[in-house]
């Protein structure tokens, strides 16, 4: 398990790989925000928390289809499959490298762009905070989509389809958080939502994940 | 230990492509199968290895007593020879690479990466892989496709050194490996190319 | 011992649904004529509402009907995982289009409704919100089936999809109610009913909800025999092709 875990992050880092490629999206994303919404800093200060949230889901999405489709392709998902580690295992580890390479950057990377979209100081806590929370739920829920889609060609677009409706919750609860702590109200409940949506993703999503990626495999 | 097969059915999305199949490898055999393009040996080392489930008969052996090589080679251009070769071993709780690397003699090119190599030496790493797994019984799909004269002895002694060790194999293979001991199944007898006698939509051919 | 699994039997479903069919098909029609035409044309107006209330006709069956389909489609994926039943799993297939009609029914007809009423098409409330994410759902769930080739595999992915979506489906429900606090009425059916609805309305509502329920059925039976003629269609070929 930590063998495949140190080969993901390897492979992500190694050229070709897409490590900060998400980062950089997020960051494109939210510079190109003001530019159609006007500089008004007013403006921005309120929509600051749900942009920076549907930036992150985004920058999640695009490396997605990564996770399984390349190990797929060159028959290394076939070979891992006998291999002892349970596929069960595979789908946890997967997602953790995911989120280390994905979500981790985004969660470092957010006090900086809400500074950008003027987001107010008391929303900087809550922001970091739900991120670190919500974004492993993303990836838990993106492996799992991925793992539905790997024997799929050009599955990429499916895969979106497919996961974007699972990041409802975890996005309405989160931007609600940040939004809530930006404006000095209450804010610990839907973080601490974001925590158990989260944490259910985690216990269960794992197993759906292997038993989709038994079926594409057979 | 033996490995068995009785009976069994194989079927490769909703054709049966195999029925009745059954033979034993015993340690320290190897079993070499034979049929034309299309006969079913892949779908068989496919159930064999555990990653289709078989219609019907049984395979007795314990599914952690198999490695298997299939004709993709599972490698990662990005990472070294030796990279690869760390990460297998890495996932099936193995540590030592040295017996893998002499036996296909990947020496020089443990720093090469991966994606910097020819078709021949991705195989032969691609072979090395199965030393690292440590497992006795070896399902190996074609296993000598893009290497040389030299390489296919080389490969051929590996096999003959891992029956001497108890191991066993089971290889698909056009080309004769020069194994004095292995016996040859020929699975043409078996085929069964039809639909899938569980396909209860199958009503209107049977 | 007769057994409602023997049902599961493609053969056994052609020809009780053959027998069925147009007895639910004919039920669903009288139903709807009975239940459209009595709540159009002879109820009175809503004090408030005016004539525009008439359209709960539609749009209360259609809303129920979209949500009961796909609580369908969950207990047919179960049947499937767990039973293996090909005419199940052909059912949650077949049930998933209809399914996906009766919830765009229910946000145009109430689009339409809203509009007089509330001075908007739309309104991001609670409600409305939880039919378009249902909306969203059903596309996946379809799209899913149609990009897989194997019957099975594709029947086996959208099962998981449709067990893990329906947990999202309800978390969801729970974080829209917990992000605003919408304008749309409260339930119009409920065991409570006396206060929220009288008899006049009651009535032919009941008749056409009846009605929808019918024609869903009729339709799900209605596809999936043609899903199971597809299918032996397949085998056909298939057979044909291996010689």
């Amino acid at each position: 398990m930590i063998a495949l875990l140190s080969r993901d992050l390897a492979l992500a880092i190694r050229a070709g790989g897409g490590f900060g490629l998400s980062l950089a999206f997020f960051l494109i994303f939210t510079t190109m925000v003001p530019f159609g919404v006007g500089p008004e800093t007013g403006v921005l200060a309120v929509i600051a928390p749900g942009i920076l949230w549907l930036g992150a889901l985004l920058a999640c999405l695009l490396s997605l289809d990564r996770i399984f489709q390349l190990d797929w392709e060159d028959g290394t998902l076939d070979l891992i499959a006998t291999s002892p580690v349970p596929l069960e295992g595979l789908a946890a580890i997967k997602a953790l490298a995911h989120w280390i390479t994905t979500g981790l950057p985004l969660v470092l990377a957010a006090p900086v762009l809400g500074v950008l979209l003027n987001l107010p100081a008391s929303g900087h806590g809550w922001l970091m905070a739900s991120l670190a929370l919500g974004t492993p739920a993303l990836s838990a829920i993106g492996t799992f989509g991925a793992a539905l889609t790997v024997g799929i060609k050009r599955g990429g677009l499916l895969l979106s389809l497919l996961v974007l409706p699972l990041y409802m919750p975890t996005l309405i609860f989160a931007a609600l958080c940040v939004t809530r702590g930006a404006a000095g109200q209450e804010a610990l409940t839907p973080l601490l939502l974001v925590g158990g949506i989260t944490l259910g993703c985690l216990a269960v999503l794992p197993f759906a994940a292997a038993a989709a990626l038994r079926v594409n495999l057979r | 230990m033996t490995l068995r097969v009785v009976d069994l059915a194989c079927a490769r999305g909703p054709a049966q492509i195999l029925a009745g199949v059954t033979f034993a490898v015993a340690p320290g055999q190897a079993l070499i199968l034979r049929g034309p393009n299309g006969a079913g040996k892949t779908t068989l080392l496919r159930t064999l290895a555990g990653l289709t489930p078989p219609l019907a008969g049984r395979i007795e052996a314990d599914p952690d007593a198999i490695a298997y090589a299939a004709h993709a080679d599972g490698l990662k251009a990005q990472l070294s020879v030796r990279e690869n070769l760390v990460f297998w071993a890495g996932v099936f709780g193995t540590r030592d690479i040295t017996a893998a690397v002499a036996a296909f003699h990947l020496g020089p090119l443990l720093d090469r990466r991966a994606g910097e190599m020819s078709a021949g030496q991705k195989r032969r790493l691609s072979l090395a892989r199965l030393l690292v797994t440590g497992r006795p019984i070896w399902c190996l799909d074609e296993p000598t496709v893009s290497l040389d004269a030299e390489n296919v002895a080389r490969f051929a002694s590996a096999v003959t050194a891992h029956l001497g060790r108890g191991g066993a194999a089971i290889i698909a293979t056009h080309i004769d490996l020069g194994l004095p001991t292995a016996q040859t199944l020929d699975i043409t007898p078996f085929v069964a190319k039809r639909i899938r006698a569980d396909d209860p939509f199958a009503e209107a051919v049977a | 011992m007769a057994s409602i699994w023997e049902y599961a039997n493609p053969r056994k479903f052609m020809a009780t649904s053959a027998f069925v069919l147009p007895w639910i098909a004919g039920l669903a029609g009288v139903c709807l004529v009975v239940g459209l035409v009595w709540g159009f044309f002879f109820t009175p107006d809503d004090f408030r509402q005016g004539s525009t209330v008439k359209i709960i006709y539609i749009h209360v069956p259609s809303a129920i009907m979209a949500v009961n389909a796909w609580l369908m489609m969950l207990v047919a994926s179960l049947i499937w995982v767990i039973r293996r039943h090909h005419v199940s799993a052909l059912a949650a297939k077949a049930a998933a289009p209809v399914g996906m009609v009766f919830t765009l029914i229910a946000l145009a007809t109430g689009a339409i409704w809203g509009q007089p009423m509330w001075g908007t098409w739309w309104e991001w409330d609670p409600r409305l919100t939880s039919f378009l994410i249902l909306f969203l759902f059903y596309l996946g769930y379809m799209a899913l089936w149609e990009a897989i080739e194997n019957p099975d595999s594709a029947a086996d992915l959208t099962s998981v999809l449709c067990l893990v979506g329906s947990v999202f489906a309800v978390i969801s429900r729970y974080a829209l109610l917990f992000w605003n606090q919408g304008l749309h009425q409260g339930a119009t059916l409920s065991l409570d009913r006396e206060q929220n609805i009288s008899n006049v309305f009651w009535y032919p509502l009941v008749i056409s909800l009846a009605g929808f329920g019918f024609l869903f059925l009729a339709l799900v039976l209605y596809r999936t025999q043609t899903e199971i003629r597809a299918r032996r269609l397949k085998a056909l070929i298939a057979q044909e092709r291996m010689g």
